[in-house]
């Protein structure tokens, strides 16, 4: 029988993702790729799966898929659980953060986390939709790759190449939280940002409702523009992610996986790459504060 | 040429002008495709900038650096095997006349200063397969819109400040819209052709009057 899984339900958003699709930015194409990598790497060790399989980005749970054959998933970003409905009247809880194998025909539930945003499911052999410059990820900003899931939707599913992992323990997980201290590392634009780095070390951003896959605003004290750069325009230049951008108005903007490649606003930091996968879990509210640092020349 | 951090795993080098950004992108996309730069994955030119990305290795932006200082950012490439692309369009585009009055140019003027032009491509970014095309007579050099468009038809032919462009796919945009390219017209972007963006750097590209509707 053909490996799917059967998208039975879904919440406010369910995505096909894996580690992205980098160095293709100089033709407009974003990196994409999961937002919380940990989590995402994590759920694909679980099942037994190599790092650049693909999985799904559940935002906010409300995913429900059959599977229309006998396979191992595994559920992590915020703790949480899975529930599993076999037939019409049997249903059962499993824990996220381990292995859960899957009968065919049997339905597996995320639920909406209750700290975080998003979960990360991994399924054995992969989700091997076809791959768009090397990578299956979904990009919501280009439209790229696979489209988001929407119930009824069929995703294949690859054969396992290998056993999951036997004797995981319950991993020690906790709840996403929601205030964070990042490092930013100033550049390459502080010096248009009036006292850069005293501003950015003493304020404190709420999260904003209306983050996405692109990037995520940042309301607090407007930082405001340096006077020997007022009138000054920018003209656009490339942008990484965690880049933190400043428009006119002075509210930060955090960029995501999904950021265009190209920006015209300066850029006053850019958030250590070990710690954005935090902006991952945020919830609009949140509060965020940085910690400036200067970078050492290479 | 200023080279700035932009973040731990990028380097932004910035420099004075199109032929300085041509020069350096162009030596470090060369030296990546050769493999002589293990670790970088992004080599970005835009207007003023390249960025040079380098996840995980210190190492590669070391590198880059070293490169940087045998680059001479006056040393133009010759424009490379990209080649030549003819993109015929249709001159409706719905700022036609506002492009011509701010040009003081009839709309036939504007047709055929764009028409005579040779654009060359300076880099991509925005969406994917959109190019910067450099080379615009300096009339046709304006502002863009206001407000920007929530949609803007695939194919839309427009210009702004001192590019000219073509949206390679339905988006939002705020460029002057002059025409658009016809049905046949080649195609910007593909993700299964090798290389998967039409117009890349260095390409040069000429429109076509394809007549009017």
């Amino acid at each position: 029988m053909t490996r799917e899984l059967v998208v039975t339900e879904v919440g406010p958003q369910a995505l096909v993702v894996d580690r992205g699709r980098p160095g293709w930015a100089h033709i407009g194409v974003p990196p994409a790729g999961a937002l919380d990598g940990p989590a995402h790497a994590l759920a694909q060790r679980l099942v037994g799966n190599p790092p650049d399989a693909a999985g799904l980005e559940i935002l906010l749970g409300g995913l429900g898929l059959r599977a229309t054959a006998a396979t191992t998933v595994a559920l992590t970003g915020p703790p949480g659980g899975l529930r599993i409905r076999r037939g019409d009247d049997r249903e059962r809880a499993a824990a996220s953060h381990q292995p859960v194998h899957l009968a065919a025909g049997d339905v597996v539930v995320v639920p909406p986390p209750t700290s975080g945003l998003r979960g990360y499911l991994a399924v054995g052999g992969g989700i091997v939709v076809d791959e768009v410059l090397g990578s299956r990820s979904a990009d919501t900003l280009s439209g790229l790759g696979p489209a988001p899931l929407e119930a009824g939707a069929r995703l294949p599913v690859g054969a396992p190449t290998t056993i999951p992992p036997v004797g995981t323990g319950a991993l020690g997980v906790s709840a996403a939280p929601d205030a964070v201290r990042v490092r930013l590392h100033l550049g390459p634009r502080a010096d248009w940002v009036d006292d850069a780095a005293e501003r950015l070390r003493a304020g404190t951003w709420t999260v904003a409702p209306t983050g996405d896959r692109v990037g995520v605003r940042l309301e607090g004290p407007a930082l405001e523009r340096a006077a020997a750069r007022r009138g000054e325009e920018l003209r656009s230049e490339g942008l990484v992610g965690g880049a933190v951008q400043v428009p006119p108005d002075g509210q930060p903007v955090v960029f995501l996986a999904d950021h265009p490649t190209t920006g015209g606003y300066p850029v006053v930091g850019v958030v250590d790459p070990a710690e954005l996968a935090a902006f991952a879990q945020l919830r609009p509210g949140s509060s965020v504060r940085f910690s400036p640092l200067v970078i050492p020349p290479v | 040429m200023d080279v700035l951090p932009a973040g731990p795993e990028a380097l932004l080098v910035d420099l004075d002008g199109l032929d300085a950004v041509a020069a350096v992108g162009a030596a470090l996309r060369d030296a990546l495709d050769r493999g002589d730069l293990p670790g970088v994955v992004d080599v970005v030119p835009a207007a003023r900038t390249v960025l040079v990305t380098a996840p995980g290795s210190r190492d590669a932006l070391r590198a880059v650096r070293t490169l940087l200082e045998h680059v001479d950012p006056a040393d133009v490439p010759e424009r490379r095997e990209a080649g030549t692309v003819e993109l015929p369009v249709v001159y409706d585009g719905e700022d036609l006349e506002l492009v011509a009055r701010d040009a003081g140019w009839s709309a036939d003027e504007v047709v055929a200063a764009h028409t005579g032009a040779e654009l060359t491509v300076a880099f991509g970014g925005f969406a994917p397969g959109f190019a910067y095309l450099a080379g615009l007579p300096e009339a046709l050099q304006q502002p863009r819109l206001d407000t920007p468009r929530p949609r803007i038809p695939s194919g839309s032919v427009g210009v702004a400040g001192e590019f000219g462009g073509v949206y390679p796919r339905t988006s939002p945009g705020g460029w002057r819209l002059i025409g658009r390219l016809t049905d046949d017209a080649p195609t910007l972007f593909d993700p299964d052709r090798d290389p998967p963006a039409l117009l890349v750097p260095g390409t040069t590209v000429r429109f076509r009057d394809a007549g009017r509707p």
